[in-house]
């Protein structure tokens, strides 16, 4: 048997998040070439991790044909140069794909099995649009097993609105303007582009090179926001301005056991406390961080006090907000999302745990003072996943001076 | 000094209505410090199949584009350009249709200056220029690199090259100035002469960037993101480019001439001196040594004008699209949907030729093939020669421990014919007897279902005769291969007035699948590449019969540039074999082909050229000369070249006339692939033409028009 290991996340990387369709900037980009790339990028920057001890790489694509399909975990180590000795698999649970590699790769560090794993996911949702080829059982509506508003995301969003009465439309928009705000001053302060893999693009000018996410409306106000439609409902609350966007992307990171990052001088900018990952009504599925939330702080004994920054993936504004609400977090405590979140960037679905984790161990790299941070996200079909993480640069004195 | 600004490029273009237009489009790539790069795609709007070419019009608009970005430069807006090409394709050159369109020299002379003009910007932008060889890069699309101040290099790129001297022309547009002051006279002797005349081999990537055409390499998988963040440090400052293969003082006054010097030896004794573009090639990197690069290329423009309006580049071109694209469509070939699958092959014969013949079979095929012979000792041999030649490329990492066990595997030996019921393919080797080629076929009819294949590899019987005994002559189809069967690219399919369509398809398709070019011919004497070369051969041999020395023979020949003398060629193919073949086409042809006792004498006496230890001709043999001395009425050379072209074009005529190929162009492709026929020649018929043979023969010209330059 083997030991129990500490599990470190050592770099992680992404592309530019695209917009979806054929005006996106990837519409003539296969989405494997851009999990690839981030692999590639992700390995020349960490020189230091031999290929050839990396256990497994698994990569997540909630559509998992042409472009995405082929086991692309295997197909996209292969392409990426790793030796073939290098196993790899897919891996699906819709949004939270890249934080359930994450997860299941540091399972398997933890227990011993692996010292090295690659973890990330990608979603052209250009070339995989939402839903497209799914054949739901009968028997969810037969038996009403969930409510028809289930696989529609912005239909559960509405539902949000609906059971907590003081989320209104108001606090979404402000929330979502602030969001732009925060990225586009992270964007000015070089912080968000410090993990961007540039890909190349081709389009019909020639080709370009990706270098910003493309989604990004840092004028956007509240008039504006108030102005839109709102697809889901008449007069209803979720507009295209305070949800994620539909997106292509790709995302990669490094895990590591503590001992194999020390043997091979790796520098972990994040430690694996705990994680977790709970089901809720699928109609209302965006609430679903909150239990994931309760059980990963069981798990690592800490108190939501604990917590000092906290990434949440903006699937919906309102999805954020019951979950600060939950726990009497205000609407724009600086803990939350410090560098904006989804509804700027974007959020090209499997890929998106890892931007979360990148963009907090940015932070942890310039934030001694904090030591507990969360990942967390809601995902289709009533799901919540969250991974809690400690900083290796934690400082007391810088606690303490903060005060 | 030529100032290309005024001259008028209008007459090109408008040549050029339908031109398939490589675009130059740009996008501005942010740098690092708020730089911009301006990034060129070359892109002519197909796939990868149709790669980019540089017409008049692509030319011009490339032209126009890098004006454009240099008046961008000089306004501070953009700090470096870079270009590169559609996926897997930065340029594949010239527009060959295009030059071969050209109506006059003056035309010819400005297809060079439009290239300078055109590519010779991007040295001339005041910004550094970047060329990301992000593919195919051929001829004028090297160029374009060339002609840019940094090149990197995909590790994937499928071929670069400078193949002009192979097509009958010279890198023109910079590479004979360019790459020798990039890369150093004797590396680029190697790609400007010496890779094209080896078949026109290509360089790999690893090879540019050693060489030093490629300052860096990077691989496919981020090439262009890798190419545009090294050039970024190239336009910081923060990388420095090395090269250190760029010639210095002493390369120049002492390596240059001396390396011109071997290199023209060498092409002399390779070529002879009839091809005209390797010399003026020669030349011009002679005088890349020194002088401005103004000079060198308007050298390279004069040379241009020569080449493309004479007659050899036009031969070249003409036997170019021969064998890129008759070849790969063959003339009258049927339909292949009627091909037979061939799932099994047998060999009748255990010989030299059965095994090379079984080789290349489980080879390409990857198929069981048997083997047969008289007795066991003879297959046993014929077993472990094709075994032993597995091996040998398994020791050369040719192929895998895997492949090499499979491949072993299928090949089986025996004695009993009856082990032959299962192939749907049999291809005789034997002995070249009519009788015995009847009878292995005949015998192994009783084992084979009805519609196996019967292919014969003869070289001068009747296809028909020998499957004169067969229940079903129908399946009977000659197969007939030119040594070294391995290298020769040439099968010759033999149709009988028997042969039906799914026999002839199935060995159509089964020399594809041997990755051999096929032609069809008629079941006649010599079918085209020997009947051609006995009467080259027979008209030699009357010279030297009525007391014409070997010497005067051979000079007299030289003016074609074929690929060596007839008195080699008698000694490459055997003095024996060389007498059969003039037996079997005089007895055929009796009025037109010549019998010579003396070649008997020859080959009973078995040599002809005293060679050194090496294999090198030193000159005639003594005894040999003796032998054949005695004529009494020599020819001029002057008179045996008339004699050679006139009965050449009467005779390639005549196959014509009697449907043995379908074109003119059948017959040349025959002698480009199975003979090595040159370029220059156009295979034979554009020669036969051009030196007026034709004319005097049968008062036309095999094609219309001829295919000649348009003349100085």
């Amino acid at each position: 048997m083997a030991d129990q290991a500490e599990v470190v996340f050592v770099d992680g990387v992404r592309t530019p998040f695209g917009k979806a369709g054929d005006k996106g900037m990837y519409w003539n980009t296969r989405a494997d070439d851009l999990v690839v790339k981030a692999i590639v990028a992700l390995l020349e920057r960490n020189p230091n991790v031999p290929k050839e001890r990396i256990d497994d790489v698994a990569i997540a694509a909630t559509t998992q044909t042409g472009d995405q399909g082929l086991t692309i975990g295997r197909t996209a180590a292969l392409l990426a140069g790793l030796p073939k000795t290098v196993p790899g698999f897919s891996i699906d649970r819709m949004c939270a794909g890249a934080m359930t590699a994450t997860a299941m790769m540091s399972g398997s560090i933890g227990y011993g099995m692996y010292d090295l794993a690659i973890a990330g996911g990608v979603e052209h949702m250009g070339h995989h649009p939402m839903g497209s080829g799914v054949d739901p059982n009968p028997r969810f509506l037969s038996e009403r097993l969930v409510g028809e508003d289930a696989l529609v995301m912005g239909a559960t969003a509405e539902r949000i609105h609906d059971r907590f009465p003081q989320l209104t439309k108001e606090r979404s928009d402000r929330y979502a303007m602030a969001s732009q705000q925060k990225t586009a001053a992270a964007y000015a302060a070089g912080k968000i582009q410090q993990d961007l893999v540039p890909i190349a693009i081709r389009t019909e000018e020639g080709w370009g090179l990706a270098t910003r996410d493309e989604m990004m409306r840092p004028e956007t106000t509240l008039e504006g926001l108030a102005a839109l439609k709102t697809p889901f409902r008449p007069h209803g609350r979720i507009t295209a301005g305070n949800a994620s966007g539909l997106n292509d992307g790709a995302t990669a990171a490094i895990l590591a056991s503590g001992a194999a990052a020390k043997e091979l001088g790796l520098t972990p900018k994040m430690k694996l406390v705990s994680f977790a990952f709970a089901g809720v009504d699928p109609e209302i599925m965006g609430i679903g961080p909150i239990p994931a939330t309760e059980k990963a702080l069981r798990k690592a004994g800490l108190s939501i006090d604990d917590i000092d920054l906290f990434e949440m993936n903006e699937a919906f504004a309102v999805q954020v907000l019951s979950f600060l609400d939950h726990y009497g977090i205000a609407d724009d405590d600086p803990r939350v999302n410090p560098w904006g979140g989804a509804i700027a960037v974007g959020h090209p679905l499997a890929s998106s745990g890892v931007r979360l984790m990148n963009q907090l161990a940015s932070q942890f790299t310039e934030r001694p003072d904090v030591r507990y941070g969360i990942t967390s996200m809601c995902v289709g079909l009533g799901q919540g996943g969250t991974m809690i993480w400690e900083n290796p640069n934690f400082n007391k004195k810088a606690k303490k001076a903060r005060g | 000094m030529t100032d290309y600004t005024t001259i008028d490029f209008d007459s090109l273009a408008a040549l050029s209505d339908d031109e398939v237009v490589t675009r130059s489009f740009v996008r501005d790539i942010p740098l690092s410090d708020g730089k911009t790069l301006a990034l060129v795609t070359l892109d002519n709007g197909r796939d990868h199949t149709r790669p980019n070419t540089l017409g008049p019009v692509s030319l011009l608009e490339y032209a126009k584009t890098l004006d454009a970005l240099k008046a961008r430069a000089s306004a501070g807006e953009i700090h470096a350009v870079g270009v590169t090409g559609k996926p897997f394709i930065l340029a594949a050159g010239a527009d060959l249709t295009k030059v071969a369109e050209i109506p006059d020299a003056e035309t010819a002379r400005k297809m060079g200056q439009l290239g300078h003009y055109a590519l010779g910007k991007a040295s001339e932008l005041g910004v550094p220029s970047f060329a990301f060889i992000n593919g195919l890069a051929l001829g004028g699309g090297l160029e374009i690199a060339l002609n840019a101040d940094y090149r990197t290099v995909d590790a994937s790129v499928p071929a670069v090259a400078l193949p002009e001297v192979f097509l009958g022309l010279i890198p023109g547009w910079g590479g004979a100035y360019l790459l020798p002051n990039l890369i150093g006279i004797e590396n680029a002797l190697k790609v400007v002469i010496e890779n094209p005349l080896k078949q026109n081999r290509t360089l790999k990537a690893s090879d540019v960037l050693e060489l030093g055409i490629a300052d860096a390499l990077f691989p496919a998988v981020s090439f262009l993101e890798d190419s545009i963040r090294w050039a970024d440090g190239v336009v910081s400052g923060r990388i420095k480019v090395k090269r250190p293969n760029e010639p210095g003082k002493v390369e120049r006054l002492v390596k240059w001439d001396v390396a011109i010097g071997i290199a023209s030896k060498m092409l002399k004794s390779r070529i002879g001196s009839v091809p005209r573009s390797p010399y003026i090639a020669l030349d011009l990197l002679k005088a890349a040594k020194n002088g401005s690069k103004a000079e060198a290329f308007a050298r390279e423009d004069e040379a241009l004008a020569e080449l493309i309006a004479g007659d050899q580049l036009q031969a070249s071109v003409y036997a170019f699209n021969l064998v890129q694209k008759r070849a790969k469509r063959p003339a009258g070939a049927p339909d292949t949907a009627l091909a037979k699958k061939v799932t099994k092959v047998g060999v009748l014969g255990a010989g030299y030729m059965a095994s090379q013949l079984a080789l290349l079979f489980v080879r390409r095929l990857r198929v069981p093939v048997v083997i047969t012979d008289l007795d066991q000792e003879r297959v046993d041999k014929g077993v472990a020669h094709i075994t032993e030649e597995i091996e040998a490329l398994l020791g050369k990492g040719r192929i895998s421990p895997d492949e090499a066990n499979r491949l072993k595997a299928l090949v089986t030996g025996t004695t009993d014919k009856a082990d032959f019921a299962d192939c749907d393919w049999v291809i005789e080797a034997v002995f070249e007897e009519l009788e015995i080629k009847q009878n292995v076929f005949a015998e192994v009819e009783q084992f084979v279902s009805p519609e196996a294949v019967l292919a014969t590899n003869t070289s001068s019987l009747s296809v028909e005769q020998i499957g004169a005994k067969l229940e079903h002559p129908e399946r009977v189809v000659g197969f007939h291969f030119f040594t070294p069967v391995a290298v020769m690219p040439l099968i010759e399919v033999v149709k009988t007035p028997h042969t039906d369509d799914a026999t002839l398809s199935t060995a159509m398709v089964t020399a594809k699948n041997l990755k051999k070019n096929a032609v069809i011919t008629a079941d006649t004497p010599g079918f085209v590449v020997n009947r051609v070369l006995a009467k080259l051969l027979g008209e030699a041999m009357y010279a030297v019969d009525n007391g014409t020395s070997f010497e005067v023979v051979d000079e007299a020949i030289a003016p074609l540039g074929l690929p060596m003398p007839p008195s080699q060629l008698l000694d490459l193919v055997g003095l024996k074999v060389g007498a059969h073949v003039l037996d079997t086409h005089h007895s055929a042809f009796p009025d037109r082909f010549y019998r010579s006792e003396n070649l008997h004498k020859l080959a009973d006496y078995g040599k002809l050229l005293d060679k050194d230890d090496k294999g090198k001709v030193k000159g005639f043999d003594k005894g040999a000369l003796k032998l054949v001395s005695g004529g009494k009425n020599p020819l001029t050379a002057d008179e045996i070249l008339t004699r050679l072209q006139d009965g050449l074009a009467d005779e390639v005529h005549r196959m014509l006339e009697d449907g043995v190929v379908e074109a003119p162009e059948d017959v040349d492709l025959c002698m480009l692939l199975g003979a090595g026929f040159p370029f220059q020649m156009g295979g034979v018929t554009p020669y036969l033409d051009r030196v007026g043979a034709s004319e005097r023969v049968f008062g036309d010209t095999f094609h219309h028009p001829p295919i000649k330059g348009v003349g100085a």
